[in-house]
């Protein structure tokens, strides 16, 4: 349950950006998690509701933004989405692929006052 | 607050020591409300410096107008892992050592495969190890028993080693220049994945005995790994595990992969694992 990491990290992070900002409340925060990052959302909002409590971020309305997996052929240069690390390009056929999105663990914004 | 499970206590079940410290009272601190007043001395880790952010008090009164606005941060998540994880890279590089992060399943032979690696190359490669499991100082004693300093990192409830826990433990180590640092992760296929270690390699392990689509199935680990060992090979004859199945499973996550096929048992392949190790390490 490695989200729950991942949830203090954002936890941690926004504080610190909000704190430097002299905020005294975080309203909302957005949140991008690439679909092969390794991190399940349902997961994560399931582990901030708990890591909030007591922070800046305790009453912010929380956004995930979700970002598709997008690979790139290497071999015919063809641009697809795959759903898994391991699927060949549906032009060619290769297995030899590179990530370009998919993989985003980030805060994208926080709004405070 | 715990890393883990997010219970009120917060995450300081991890310890770090070295054998012969298993009854060491350092290690135990007393919780006094949540200002983490802690009644102990050193070897603490703690993945998270928990900041207390609440009772923030603003002294100068704002007018009635709001403030509200938005900052767009772009801001890595892990991004305080990451940059530990740098620093231990950086600190590596300096000392010339060779850091390996050694990943796998529970019971794929990890520790096995450290303890024949020590023997066999103690004379000529000065060998540091840091273990990494839930509980216990199993790993630790045996890794002592074969000559190789060792410090034992306990998560408590962790899944994973962070790069937090390591700056603490090479510290502790006294980890010496021209040397290969041996990090044994928590056994688990998942959660070290996202964990920059700040390691010079890492390498997964799989045995024959476990499923050859393990590669897919966890392609996380395999997508971030340099090595793949495929270890028990001479358990093949008793099990229906397809060595280039895998492969090809492993290569479509990862193009890059290498793979190394040995028997920490019968001492098959292990001169290649050596040879690579050697290729790295500035060892004399």
């Amino acid at each position: 349950m490695h989200e729950m990491s991942i949830a203090l990290s954002i936890v941690e992070v926004a504080s610190d950006e909000a704190l430097k900002a002299n905020a005294k409340n975080i309203n909302e925060i957005e949140i991008e998690i690439g679909t092969i990052s390794g991190v399940e959302i349902s997961a994560l909002e399931f582990s901030l509701e708990l890591a909030v409590k007591n922070t800046l971020l305790e009453n912010a309305q929380r956004k995930f933004i979700s970002i598709p997996a997008v690979a790139e052929c290497l071999e015919c240069n063809f641009t697809f989405a795959p759903t898994t690390f391991y699927e060949p390009c549906t032009s060619c056929g290769s297995f030899t692929i590179k990530i370009i999105h998919g993989k985003e663990l980030k805060i994208k914004s926080i709004n405070i006052d | 607050m715990c890393d883990t499970c997010g219970c009120d206590q917060s995450n300081d079940e991890v310890t770090i020591r070295k054998p012969g410290e298993e009854n060491n009272k350092h290690s135990e601190h007393t919780h006094e409300h949540d200002g983490h007043t802690h009644s102990h001395s050193h070897v603490h880790s703690h993945p998270n410096d928990h900041k207390q952010e609440h009772e923030h008090n603003h002294k100068h009164e704002h007018q009635s107008h709001s403030h509200e606005r938005k900052i767009e941060l772009q801001t890595d998540i892990l991004q305080k892992n990451n940059l530990l994880a740098e620093r231990n890279r950086g600190y590596f590089e300096a000392k010339n050592i060779f850091a390996i992060n050694l990943v796998s399943s529970p019971g794929s032979g990890k520790t096995s495969l450290l303890e024949r690696t020590i023997l066999d190359l103690k004379k000529e490669i000065k060998f540091f190890v840091i273990e990494g499991d839930q509980q216990t100082m199993n790993d630790a004693n045996r890794i002592k028993s074969v000559g190789a300093p060792v410090i034992q990192i306990n998560t408590g409830n962790g899944c994973h080693l962070d790069a937090d826990m390591i700056n603490k433990a090479i510290n502790e180590l006294e980890v010496e220049n021209n040397s290969v640092v041996m990090i044994e992760n928590v056994g688990n296929l998942v959660c070290p994945a996202l964990f920059d270690l700040g390691e010079t390699k890492r390498v997964v392990i799989i045995s024959v005995t476990e499923g050859e689509d393990k590669p897919i199935k966890y392609p996380n680990m395999f997508a971030s790994s340099h090595l793949c060992i495929i270890n028990k090979t001479d358990l093949l004859p008793y099990v229906d595990f397809d060595i280039e199945k895998t492969k090809q499973y492993a290569h479509q996550v990862n193009h890059h992969l290498e793979f190394i096929e040995l028997s920490v048992k019968t001492g098959e392949g292990m001169k290649e694992w050596y040879e690579w190790i050697k290729t790295f390490s500035k060892s004399k």
